[in-house]
């Protein structure tokens, strides 16, 4: 089910075969024969790369041999408008307590963030694990607790565990709002549009979980190279220079073959692949993982009788950063109206934004 | 908010592993990784491990983590 949206293979073309790839004498700006077509465009899909890359000086020290593109990797950046202003409709009713991780926190919603609405009286604690969500509710019988689950594979068996927990205690006050998204489908959307992409550097973590061959279709049916990166700048540029053919590979020492079963079998049997919604994508087939009909009571989308709603324009660029359309310094807001203290959207609200990165590591 | 964060695993009980982040003690959850046990290092997010590592190995990893957030 899961691999299915990847069956339709596409014989990799000659001429894709041929590109030149990174190799370490051109990580060095050695050889003409590698360098002539750099600078290469290398997509970054996880946000904590994004910010890795430039604390670390990575983006300036290879700068006019490798382009670093932030992707969709950032949870919290990705999530639809529609989804941040449900969740701060939901955090306004009364007898709500909202448990969020901290990086939801001043995401602007319609009229606030959930930090205003916190301000305004409502009940909005921030979480480190689900879990605690779930001990939240169990200490406030009389509340009703929504546990704002955003983020991708690697929370999405923490949120299930969350879920399974409340089952078993028989809480009647737990409920779950989904944004919880798997990554590939998106690399694949932007691997079938017109792109300039040489290589990826896929999020490690993620890929703790799923394993490899969730990737695979990135090397089998768009002929590029990708690698799973560890976080710190050897790591980093350990699976730059894996990215020498059109292969899937693995850089990062934590990810086993066939990844984290256990995780896996917890997150299919909570969650189930449906249409999501993301910011700058829209709609994507099988990105999205909602809860499952037996789950349904658990469901606050479902409970709260949320409606779907047309995605809200605002004036913010993330979109297009997003989409690796343009770098977070082209928007005409980045660091004049949009500032880490005063966002306009999520990806300079994030650490793990490619806005809030660029911002933060300004010359 | 895919971060995690490296510590050495100090006890496993009922699912439950106490795991030493630098100096600094935290319970979290085995659910993910049953296979836990004393002495290895596991990777933790959210509140729970979703792998483990031998003591030689993940040193390095911790070394090279180190490295770049003194930068």
């Amino acid at each position: 089910m899961k691999r299915k949206i990847f069956n339709s293979q596409r014989p990799a073309t000659e001429a894709a075969a041929q590109r030149p790839f990174l190799s370490p004498s051109a990580l060095r700006g050695e050889g003409r024969a590698n360098s002539r077509n750099l600078p290469l465009n290398i997509m970054e899909v996880c946000g904590t790369h994004t910010n890795a890359i430039a604390k670390s000086g990575l983006k300036t020290l290879l700068a006019g041999r490798i382009n670093f593109i932030s992707g969709p990797g950032c949870p919290v950046c990705v999530s639809a408008q529609s989804d941040i202003d449900n969740m701060l409709a939901l955090a306004l009713k009364p007898g709500v307590i909202t448990a969020t991780f901290g990086d939801m926190l001043r995401v602007p919603g319609a009229k606030m963030s959930l930090k205003d609405a916190q301000t305004a009286g409502a009940d909005v604690r921030i979480i480190y694990s689900p879990l605690q969500a779930v001990d939240i509710a169990q200490k406030n019988p009389n509340k009703k607790i929504i546990f704002l689950a955003v983020g991708f594979e690697t929370t999405a068996p923490a949120a299930a565990a969350a879920v399974l927990a409340a089952r078993k205690l028989k809480l009647k006050n737990f409920y779950v709002y989904t944004a919880l998204k798997r990554v590939a489908p998106a690399v694949e959307l932007i691997l079938k549009e017109k792109n300039n992409i040489d290589g990826f550097l896929l999020p490690g973590n993620v890929s703790v979980i799923t394993g490899l061959k969730e990737f695979d279709f990135i090397s089998e049916k768009y002929a590029k190279p990708a690698a799973a990166a560890g976080f710190s700048a050897k790591e980093i540029l350990a699976a730059l220079a894996k990215l020498g053919k059109p292969k899937t590979q693995n850089a990062y020492a934590w990810v086993k073959a066939g990844g984290n079963k256990t995780a896996l079998r917890l997150t299919a049997k909570v969650f189930t692949p449906a249409a999501g919604s993301w910011r700058g994508f829209g709609k994507i087939e099988q990105s999205a993982l909602e809860l499952k009909e037996e789950f349904a009571a658990f469901d606050a989308k479902k409970v709260f009788k949320i409606r779907a709603q047309k995605e809200r324009k605002t004036k913010c660029r993330c979109a297009l950063i997003l989409k690796g359309k343009i770098p977070p310094q082209k928007c005409p807001y980045f660091a004049r109206v949009c500032t880490p203290q005063k966002p306009l959207g999520p990806c300079m609200v994030s650490q793990e934004g490619a806005c809030a990165a660029a911002y933060n590591n300004m010359g | 908010m895919c971060l995690s964060s490296v510590g050495k695993i100090i006890s496993v009980k009922n699912g439950r592993a106490l795991v030493d982040f630098n100096g600094v003690r935290k319970e979290v959850s085995a659910a993910l990784k049953p296979q836990a046990k004393k002495g290895l290092y596991a990777l933790v997010h959210a509140g729970f491990i979703i792998e483990i590592m031998a003591a030689k190995e993940a040193k390095k990893t911790i070394a090279d983590i180190n490295e770049t957030q003194n930068f």
